[in-house]
């Protein structure tokens, strides 16, 4: 697809001002980041760093470190566990039982909150948690927070792979003498398993990552990789401690998304 | 059936608004401890109008929010017009390059700009905040406004150059006013994604300047008051009203 060189400066121009800015604000950076996880200390301000692999080291012989990778992990499987077990029926009710306007609306009011202020709604769950369920500053405040952060994503993608079966094939299945349940295990479900493998990995991902609902749901209980990297820049400033940590959790992310691959391809292929 | 699932529904959607209604009540109420019962009183909106540190914090943060809005927007509909308009290589690695921004977790993202932009001298401050923002809108800006150009063929553009009108008159006279919505779309997204942006923002901010949410999370971690409830009730308002706008204009996912 050789382009002629006028067509060639026109795509250079039109794309270049976007993924220049990418480069220094995102790839770069991330670049920078593994650069620092090997170094001693910040090379700023006259300070000399030498090469180590200290950090790395730490990572892997320190129990305190893999407690808290484990604790992300276990939180990441609770939370989308809880979302896609609440979501789907949801995807399932709006798909098949609301029809019209009133599926429009109801479909907006689920992907409203989603799309609104992240740090927000976490607060407002301390107006419930506190009194008189007491349940703040525990871990299943945690979830319980994270669950409302993500639920519409297990519910959106769920009601996209829902909304793209064709009907008919749902009406042979019944006029073949399927049950209900037969036709959604046998025929729902697969078709809609590209869905919620992407809301897995959607949810999965961000809550691995996250520290604020932890620190303003959890109190004490916020012991995860999230708020101890977090910690590393904001007090105990081992930024390239936090760098190391910062690249162990990319490299858990991207280990589940090589896991997932295969059978995402498989999903994505087959429907 | 029907029924179940209607109820499921009303179920699932007041566990997704009960807390943000409680959060809203809440900022009403006289006591400054959550006490019940509720007596109407709008002193916790007082205090906030003679808050100058929220204040500055808000300012910064819709100043923030609309540069962050026309930058994204201008640099992502570029690139999108040479995704939908130019068959060329590496076409689709670029496309794929979209996604690190957007899933890599914010905490990754903002801690390896913290360290970036220390070491390139770039530093902390407002406009180190701009620089994440605006990457983290670009994406978004892409897909939406790329959408719409691939709803609408280049029959019309072709049409404008063998008139004989000049690349930019094309896309001025022909071009974007097809695409209007999308891009308009994409802004108030932008906007959105920049206005509610707390992770890059927290990482990015020096002490004594900030955005509006790591001043509320400041405020948070130091202990509640209905202070933050008024506060943080305007920018849920703000925030729902902005993507309602943005549906009006685009459609989600779905049908």
């Amino acid at each position: 697809m050789a382009l002629p060189p006028r067509q060639r400066v026109e795509v250079f121009a039109l794309t270049a001002p976007a993924y220049l800015w990418l480069a220094a604000t995102v790839f770069l950076p991330l670049v920078a980041m593994v650069y620092f996880s090997f170094l001693t200390a910040v090379p700023v301000g006259g300070r000399t760093a030498s090469f180590t692999l200290a950090h790395y080291i730490s990572f892997f012989t320190k129990p305190i470190y893999w407690f808290n990778a484990w604790r992300s992990i276990e939180l990441g499987i609770y939370v989308t566990a809880i979302s896609l077990l609440v979501g789907y029926p949801a995807a399932l009710a709006l798909s098949r039982h609301v029809k019209g306007r009133w599926r429009e609306a109801i479909f907006l009011l689920i992907i409203l909150p989603f799309w609104s202020n992240a740090l927000v709604r976490t607060f407002s769950w301390t107006m419930v948690l506190r009194q008189p369920l007491n349940l703040l500053f525990t871990y299943p405040a945690i979830v319980i927070g994270l669950v409302h952060a993500y639920l519409p994503y297990a519910i959106l993608t769920s009601y996209i792979s829902l909304q793209a079966i064709d009907e008919s094939l749902i009406e042979a299945s019944r006029s073949l003498g399927a049950t209900t349940l037969q036709t959604f295990f046998r025929i729902i479900l697969p078709l809609s398993m590209p869905g919620v493998l992407a809301a897995i990995f959607l949810i999965f991902v961000p809550v691995i990552g996250s520290f604020m609902e932890p620190r303003i749901l959890g109190g004490k209980d916020a012991i995860m990789l999230g708020p101890i990297i977090e910690g590393q820049f904001t007090a105990a400033f081992n930024w390239p401690l936090g760098a190391a940590l910062s690249f162990m959790m990319l490299a858990i992310v991207l280990l589940m998304l090589a896991l997932a691959a295969p059978l995402l391809r498989r999903q994505l292929g087959s429907s | 059936m029907r029924r179940l699932s209607h109820a499921y529904l009303a179920l699932v959607l007041a566990f997704l608004y009960l807390p943000i209604l409680v959060m809203v009540v809440m900022a009403f109420n006289r006591s400054a401890l959550y006490e019940l019962p509720f007596t109407f009183d709008l002193v916790w909106f007082k205090a906030l109008a003679g808050n100058e540190r929220l204040l500055a914090a808000s300012w910064n943060s819709i100043w923030i929010a609309a540069c962050n809005a026309v930058i994204a927007t201008f640099l992502g509909t570029l690139a999108a017009m040479a995704f939908a308009r130019y068959a060329f290589r590496g076409k689709q690695l670029m496309q794929i390059l979209l996604f690190p921004p957007i899933t890599i977790p914010w905490l990754i993202i903002g801690t390896s700009m913290l360290i970036f932009f220390f070491w390139t001298g770039i530093g902390r401050g407002l406009h180190a905040i701009l620089l994440g923002h605006v990457a983290l809108s670009l994406p978004y800006v892409i897909v939406v406004v790329g959408a719409r150009l691939q709803s609408f063929g280049p029959a019309l553009e072709e049409a404008a150059a063998t008139l004989g009108a000049t690349p930019v008159q094309t896309f001025m006279r022909v071009t974007l006013p097809m695409i209007a919505p999308g891009v308009v779309a994409a802004g108030l997204f932008a906007f959105a994604v920049s206005f509610d942006q707390f992770v890059i923002s927290y990482f990015l901010a020096p002490p004594g300047t900030s955005t509006l949410p790591v001043e509320i999370y400041t405020a948070i971690r130091k202990g509640f008051t209905p202070e933050i409830n008024a506060v943080s009730s305007i920018i849920i308002v703000i925030s729902m009203g902005l993507m309602l706008a943005v549906a009006r204009n685009y459609r989600f996912g779905g049908e």
